[in-house]
């Protein structure tokens, strides 16, 4: 009974999915027709569709005199491209909603071989159509569909793994694709050197070409499928950053081949020159995204009046460096990634914590829309493309790249383990072989080989979509069984526990010890450089206000982190302690209640004191739990936000009584307490609104003091109405149950408030306190 | 300088250190050659006060635990043999040593030996457990002057509750064991020592 409507409704939803898609389709195809036979109809409709206002005479005299006024006319050439590029995305977003809907199908294949199978299909039916079927333009492909994935890619690098391994990756990434280019193109040019009959004009140079463009892994696919078997972290991070960091030789190399091919003549001199271009394609690249990310870090410092744009500040200076880089022939892709790896520590101190939630999820929706298109597209582009087989040619290909990649892989291990502290195995040797999949950047390249010079170029790119059809669907396919047939590591679940956070930090420092007492300046030494040296110089300029000088703000913050884990524990357990409990007596009442409720253990308090320890312990590492598109981490918005309320109520209370009790008894010492409060109202004077990562609610402030002396007195108002609607709070001492403000005001702002009404040099100095005392005292 | 400070280290010795901490001839020789610019009063040993000439080593947080960590119980000055040991336990573990003969005893940089080493870093008076108080010196030191006691308690008591499974309130070395697991330790702490 069961089985039966489950396969019913299994049935219907894929019903349903396909009759979505099936509509799409045929909408898209019917204008697309439509739109045809509209460019068929040539002038008249150029005219007409250029401006409806303005009639020619020509235009009227084509026209019958009587006509009846139009009440509806479909216009199609007007939105034509806007139009496709939308339904193409819509397209591609249906396609990845089915794809869930089809379970059998999900566990076994790979999103990106459905993706260029459904890209068959539409072009198929395009096909079928006599519709001109849109190729992967090249244009498009590296200035808009590439850099969204490149940029979520390189934000989201977990830079620990990455900065340990990054020897290993860089000699897999540069001397791995050059020895994959060379044995690829040499091999083959002797292949084809014996085929005598149709592979004959086929040269060195243009074999040579062929080659790079082969032997680049490609992010894209990569991460398509890494994404979903879940291995663990170094394997993950190894392919996935040659693939990444290969984007530098791959340029080179492309560019290099193609000028000799050109000319036909190739002499030591641009050998040398060419390696001397490699080392400036990937430092330029490099050097052009770190500007452009120190640029966005000083931007973003600035943009507490605006904070609804912040995100596009992320977005426009990452696409600016990719777009610079691309303009001197430097590797884009390095670019775009040092951009995102330097600017994101600042920004993210930077800007709000909404700001910082919309960056992300921009990012990977953008990310994943544009990875789908460039899938489909393929298959799309397949059907399109003309072909030109030769069974001998391809057939080498696939075989020669096999066999370069496991001989690169396994050489380069030979040698790497020898500087490695954790050797690769074999079974690690053999998925980083495995894992070399090409993708969308090796058609393009291919499909922008001039054909004047190359009249090969369908023959190369037939086999390059042979080659990537296979990678994606052979490799793709069976990695995952032969992952788990291998027993290999897989990610770690489960989030690091406080005691591993703690821990591992101590064996950080100690092994900085132990390196310093042997002299030895290994990783630990270069990174608590780094990190000193960005303490002291860097993050004064590129975080704002208060953030850079960290003390006084963070263990501000950090009281009220603990204050906060504090209540939600309370909540939690679900027993009010009563208001008669200092603090102190609080935390100690709520450590004993701790270690009767040991295993309820919420996930907001670890995240409280993962957060205080993140920010203190000496060394700041970021940790980020997974850059999975398919799965984002879970950021529990709302609970965050109305937990943050809270917090700021109780700071408020905590203020109040603060000052209610200061100024009850230290009446006679004002001077002292103004002293203290000048100095903090110093600072915040410069900088009004300080950000913080709570999210800043609105209240904002009035620069003169008797705009400061209305909001206290407002405040007081509303505490003393609150008072009155009796919003129960857990409060922690009498004086602060008895006003309980009902609105939140923003951290440092509410500081400012009271310590400017305090401190404040001014006539009406001695009113302000007065009139504070009487509203507090009465 | 080099070649006179390898003189005073003889044959013999270099074998037994070579025997017993697994580190190879040139290892040693460098490590000595170390030993000896840290040794300003040239007498074969080094004190205390030779460590904290280290400039790095006064900024770290831990600075003064790892340097009494060299030191064996209730002594002032650690020879070379001393300073290598406590080196070895943080040499890279290789697979070939796992099939090593079982007889000589688990080798100074194996897991449990690295883990006991920083375990004794955090246990100052020896007696097996981490306290409550132990715990907090150590967040203390690593964490700066800004956090407030009952923040920094907080969290200490937290930390014990997570570790702790036999209600002792205070972290033994099984516990310890146990809470990093999951932890790639014998990367961690391993320093390459280059040939």
């Amino acid at each position: 009974m069961t089985a039966r409507t489950r396969f019913c409704g299994g049935l219907l939803r894929i019903s349903r999915a396909l009759r979505t898609v099936a509509l799409s389709l045929v909408t898209g195809c019917v204008f697309s027709v439509h739109a045809s036979f509209g460019a068929v109809h040539g002038d008249n409709d150029t005219s007409h569709s250029s401006g409806h206002g303005t009639h020619t005479k020509t235009h009227n005299t084509t026209y019958p005199a009587t006509r009846a006024f139009p009440v509806l006319t479909v216009n199609y050439d007007h939105v034509r491209k806007p139009f496709e590029i939308s339904l193409w995305i819509l397209l591609a977003s249906l396609m990845k909603l089915g794809f869930h809907y089809i379970p059998r199908v999900s566990s076994v294949v790979p999103e990106s071989c459905v993706l260029i199978v459904v890209g068959l299909l539409v072009g198929g039916l395009i096909r079928l159509l006599g519709e001109t079927l849109p190729v992967l333009d090249t244009q498009l492909f590296f200035l808009c569909l590439l850099p969204p994935i490149i940029l979520d890619a390189g934000y989201f690098l977990p830079t620990r793994p990455f900065t340990e391994n990054l020897g290993t990756i860089l000699v897999f990434a540069v001397v791995g694709t050059v020895w994959n280019s060379f044995f690829i193109g040499v091999v083959l040019y002797g292949v084809c050197q014996i085929e005598r009959e149709q592979l004959a004009a086929v040269d060195l140079l243009a074999c040579l070409l062929f080659g790079s463009i082969a032997s680049a892994v490609d992010p894209v696919a990569v991460l398509a499928v890494f994404e979903e078997i879940h291995i663990n972290e170094l394997l993950h991070i190894l392919v996935f950053g040659e693939s990444l960091l290969n984007d530098a030789v791959t340029v080179v190399l492309y560019h290099l081949f193609e000028e000799f091919a050109s000319e036909g003549q190739v002499t030591v001199v641009d050998a040398c020159l060419g390696m001397v271009c490699f080392f400036v394609v990937a430092f330029g690249g490099i050097l052009v995204g770190t500007v452009f990310g120190l640029v966005a870090a000083v931007t973003s410092r600035f943009t507490a009046h605006s904070r609804v744009i912040e995100p596009l500040f992320v977005f426009l200076y990452s696409y600016m460096a990719y777009l610079s880089a691309e303009v001197f022939h430097l590797s884009g892709i390095m670019a775009l990634i040092a951009c995102g790896v330097v600017m994101r520590p600042y920004v993210e101190a930077n800007i709000s914590h909404k700001s910082y939630t919309t960056v992300k999820n921009v990012l990977k929706m953008w990310s994943s829309v544009s990875e789908t298109l460039i899938f489909i597209f393929l298959g799309v582009s397949t059907v399109a493309g003309p072909h030109s087989w030769n069974w001998a040619f391809v057939i080498i290909t696939i075989f020669l790249c096999l066999i370069s990649r496991v001989m690169g892989v396994v050489g380069l291990t030979f040698i790497i383990n020898k500087f490695r502290m954790v050797k690769l195995t074999g079974k690690d040797q053999f998925i980083v072989a495995y894992g070399g999949l090409r993708g969308a950047i090796a058609f393009s390249l291919a499909f922008l080989l001039p054909s004047d010079h190359f009249p090969m170029k369908n023959m190369f790119l037939t086999a390059i979509i042979t080659l990537i059809f296979f990678t994606v669907f052979v490799q793709g396919m069976t990695i995952r069984p032969l992952v788990d047939l291998l027993a290999v590591k897989k990610k770690k679940q489960t989030k690091f526990t406080i005691n591993e956070e703690i821990h591992s930090q101590f064996i950080n420092h100690m092994l900085s010890g132990i390196e310093n007492v042997c002299g030895h300046y290994g990783h630990h030494h270069w990174r608590d450089k780094l990190s000193r040296f960005n303490k002291y110089y860097v993050k004064k300029w590129l975080i704002a206000g208060e953030r850079s000088q960290e003390p006084q703000l963070i263990s501000f913050y950090n009281k009220l982190e603990l204050k906060q884990a504090l209540l939600v524990a309370e909540s939690g357990s679900a027993a009010n302690i009563g208001p008669g409990l200092s603090s102190a007596a609080l935390l100690s009442a709520q450590s004993q209640k701790q270690r009767t409720v040991m295993k309820n253990i919420s996930k907001e308090r670890e995240e409280e004191i993962r957060k205080i320890l993140r920010a203190n312990l000496q060394k700041t590492r970021q940790r980020l739990h997974s850059y999975n598109r398919h799965t984002l981490v879970l950021e529990e918005e709302d609970e965050w936000s109305t937990v943050q309320l809270r917090r700021q109520r109780v700071e408020l209370e905590k203020r109040m009584t603060h000052y209610l009790t200061v100024s009850a008894s230290g009446w006679d010492s004002p001077p002292v307490r103004r002293a203290r409060f000048q100095s903090d109202s110093q600072e915040y004077m410069a900088k009004p609104s300080a950000p913080v990562s709570i999210p800043a609610i609105n209240m904002e402030l009035v620069s003169a003091p008797p705009g400061s002396l209305a909001l206290l007195e407002e405040v007081t108002d509303q505490a003393q109405q609150s008072q009155d609607e009796g919003c129960g709070m857990h409060a922690n001492s009498h004086e602060e149950k008895s006003m309980k403000p009902n609105v939140t005001f923003a951290l440092e702002l509410e500081k400012q408030k009271l310590s400017r009404c305090l401190s404040d040099p001014g006539p009406n100095k001695i009113e302000v306190e007065a009139e504070e005392k009487e509203h507090f005292l009465s | 300088m080099g070649s006179r400070a390898s003189s005073l280290l003889r044959e013999e010795d270099i074998e037994e250190i070579k025997k017993e901490t697994g580190f190879s001839h040139s290892q040693i020789t460098r490590l000595y050659s170390r030993f000896h610019s840290l040794d300003k009063g040239e007498n074969g040993a080094l004190s205390r006060e030779d460590f904290q000439r280290i400039p790095e080593l006064a900024i770290n947080p831990l600075g003064d635990r790892i340097i009494n960590a060299f030191f064996p119980e209730g002594e002032d000055q650690v020879n070379f043999r001393g300073f290598m040991r406590t080196l070895a336990h943080f040499r890279p573990v290789e697979d070939n040593e796992k099939n090593k003969d079982p007889s000589s005893g688990e080798p100074l940089n194996s897991r449990n030996n690295k883990l006991l080493f920083a375990f004794r870093l955090y246990d100052l008076d020896r007696d097996d457990k981490i306290s409550r108080d132990e715990l907090l010196q150590v967040l203390r030191m690593m964490v700066g002057v800004n956090i407030s006691d009952e923040q920094l308690g907080s969290i200490a008591d937290r930390t014990i509750q997570e570790a702790d499974t036999n209600g002792d309130m205070s972290i033994s070395f099984s516990e310890f064991i146990k809470v990093l697991e999951k932890v790639d330790v014998e990367q961690k702490m391993s320093i390459r020592f280059l040939h």
